[in-house]
């Protein structure tokens, strides 16, 4: 009996170990194929490479100056952008979520159903108008975009924020108001450190979206100067990807490695980060 | 019970009608006396467990002299710069777009009014209508296919596997690479594997939609799972026991026992497979970018296109269709709104067990 037992969950491991196999199996193949010569991912883009394909580094040098715009600047774009869209996000958005949940008034009511409301309207209902706005308010820079991703990304952060601030008890608060401490003071010394944990999953959650968006930068920003990772990607692919594939498989394990490496490190945040985002939608 | 208990056992019920957070604001009021309490309104001044002292407490009162009227002091701070944003993020193209929807217009400035035609002309549209049928497919399709294996992987994942933390970390990875880099990898893999049959993944419609539920199934298995373990892990041990006394074998334990009780996170991600894949488009756009199209009715149709692509590529044929692609995309918020609606609904239920 135990021992039917053990040989079952053997066998599920093996299962399991298979199944993660095929599932890291396009990564993969886009990490072997990086280090294949074009006419060899061509050939056969499963096979390993060999003497005669193995090119090293070569892609990944090719693939830095790749479709006449350095790899790296879109790298760099992408990382300002997310870096400092992300922390105008958590700050502005924890700052007005601690508003409308202590005040109460009639605006900050007015204020969250407008957000709970702009959580279910889709992308594609305000890209052009909201490209156009850009454009006219000359918010069309990688400079300036952070300001469009706080407004278009206050909605969901105000939410989840609200919640986690509901649940704080106020008598902290009330506490420090009583020995004259001020609002600001209260909040940044007070209340944004009881945050914390509700700021780690919210930040994950804007990173990964403002990271991984596509259509908005490239609606928004002038594409001749300014890329970002998503868009240097969708753009390789549609003029370059069938010129030289090793290059562009070298651009795309670039872009996905510090993704990998950043989740590895801190994956329990992550992924409780992302469920906790899941039951709200 | 004496007459006296059955006093106090009254005036303990009133005390706890009371919202937990006054009762710990009044209990905090008066810090070193536990347990003294003014049962506000009652008309008998009475208090509860020790009978000591008397103090009118009112709770709102002191959260708005407190916290509240300093806070709305510093309103340009706390809230301004959030809502300036928000209004140049959200609200004023969200009016615009409905705005534009009823005009024909090449940039908003130069939009002149024509009422209902937009929408005609986008119901009328052959692409529309065969990416609505071919989003509606797509979504059954990916709802079903992601449900029961995230759910198969999360069930035995949580039957005390060897290394599942490993398995878990693995499925959930593909989670956090953006939908035009996973729609590349794919469309390389799939042209590939395709090339062995000498064609291609742009060939036929039937290899585009198949590939793109593989992508999606890919992706969002992972996710589901994670809410899958959760659900799977807060299914109350006794019952478990309790039908394995009873002689129930694995089949009947997970049929009777787990999936009842796994019921809300089944509702929540039926609901988000089902918004997500209606709102699919970086995946899409990245893996056949509509292709193959093919002429119907004297117009253009993308064969693979879900429906937020098409809003997407109707603004992109000419000026002339900017109002008809503007009609698409209310139309589309409207529909993601109901279903996103009804999800709430589904979730809030969930919520509450929380």
């Amino acid at each position: 009996m135990k021992k039917q037992a053990k040989t079952g969950a053997t066998v599920f491991t093996i299962v399991f170990i298979l199944l993660c196999l095929v599932w890291i199996m396009p990564i993969f193949e886009v990490l072997i194929n990086s280090f294949k010569s074009n006419n060899a991912i061509n050939l056969d883009a499963f096979a390993l490479p060999d003497s005669e394909s193995f090119v090293g580094f070569d892609n990944y040098a090719k693939g830095m100056t790749f479709g006449n715009y350095p790899f790296l600047k879109s790298v760099g774009f992408s990382v300002f952008i997310t870096v400092v869209s992300v922390i105008l996000i958590l700050l502005f958005t924890s700052m007005s979520a601690w508003y409308i949940s202590r005040v109460n008034s009639r605006f900050a009511r007015f204020f969250y159903y407008l957000c709970l409301f702009s959580m279910i309207v889709p992308f594609q209902m305000v890209m052009f108008t909201l490209s156009s706005t850009a454009d006219a308010l000359k918010l069309n820079t990688p400079w300036t975009i952070p300001i469009i991703y706080l407004g278009f990304g206050a909605g969901l952060a105000i939410f989840m924020f609200s919640g986690f601030v509901k649940s704080l008890p106020l008598e902290i608060e009330e506490a420090a108001a009583i020995d004259g401490c001020g609002p600001v003071r209260t909040f940044f010394l007070i209340v944004l450190p009881m945050l914390k944990p509700s700021l780690i999953s919210v930040g994950i959650l804007e990173t990964m979206w403002v990271w991984n968006d596509y259509l908005l930068p490239y609606l928004v920003l002038d594409r001749t100067k300014y890329m970002t990772i998503p868009i240097h990607v969708q753009y390789l692919k549609g003029s370059y990807g069938s010129v030289d594939l090793g290059a562009t498989m070298a651009v795309i394990m670039l872009s996905i490695i510090p993704i990998i490496v950043v989740y590895l490190l801190c994956q329990k945040h992550i992924i409780k980060g992302v469920a906790a985002g899941a039951v709200k939608g | 019970m004496s007459p006296a208990q059955i006093e106090m056992w009254g005036r303990m019920e009133e005390w706890l009608r009371f919202p937990l957070r006054e009762r710990a604001a009044a209990c905090s009021f008066f810090p070193g006396l536990p347990g003294h309490f003014h049962v506000r309104g009652s008309g008998k001044e009475g208090l509860i467990f020790l009978l000591k002292k008397k103090k009118k407490y009112d709770g709102s009162s002191v959260n708005s002299m407190l916290i509240r009227r300093p806070i709305q002091r510093w309103f340009p701070l706390f809230i301004l710069p959030t809502f300036l944003c928000f209004a140049i993020g959200f609200i004023w193209p969200f009016l615009q777009g409905i705005y534009l929807s009823f005009c024909n217009f090449n940039t908003p400035r130069d939009a002149t009014w024509v009422g209902f035609s937009n929408y005609v002309k986008a119901f009328g549209d052959a692409g529309f209508q065969h990416a609505f049928w071919n989003t509606a497919a797509f979504a059954v399709v990916s709802i079903v296919l992601i449900n029961v294996l995230a759910f198969a992987i999360a069930y035995f994942l949580t039957q005390g596997l060897r290394g599942s933390n490993v398995f878990r970390t693995v499925f959930f990875m593909p989670n956090l690479i953006g939908g035009v880099v996973l729609g590349y990898i794919w469309s390389m893999i799939f042209d590939a594997v395709l090339k062995g049959y000498s064609t291609y993944l742009t060939a036929n419609a039937t290899y585009g939609f198949w590939g793109l539920v593989i992508l999606v199934a890919w992706q969002q298995i992972g996710y589901m799972m994670i809410i899958y373990i959760a659900g799977l892990q807060a299914v109350p041990e006794d019952m478990m026991e309790a039908a394995k006394i009873d002689g129930a074998d694995k089949w009947q334990t997970l049929w009777k026992v787990t999936i009842p009780n796994v019921m809300p996170s089944i509702t929540i991600c039926t609901f988000l497979t089902l918004t997500n894949s209606f709102k699919l488009f970086d995946q899409n756009l990245a893996l056949t970018g509509g292709a193959p199209s093919v002429m119907m009715d004297g117009a253009k149709v993308n064969m693979t296109e879900l429906l937020a692509l098409n809003i997407y590529s109707t603004y992109n044929i000419s000026k002339n269709w900017h109002g008809a692609a503007q009609a698409k995309a209310v139309v589309f918020f409207i529909l993601v709104a109901v279903l996103a609606i009804a999800q709430q609904t589904a979730t809030r239920s969930r919520e509450v067990q929380q």
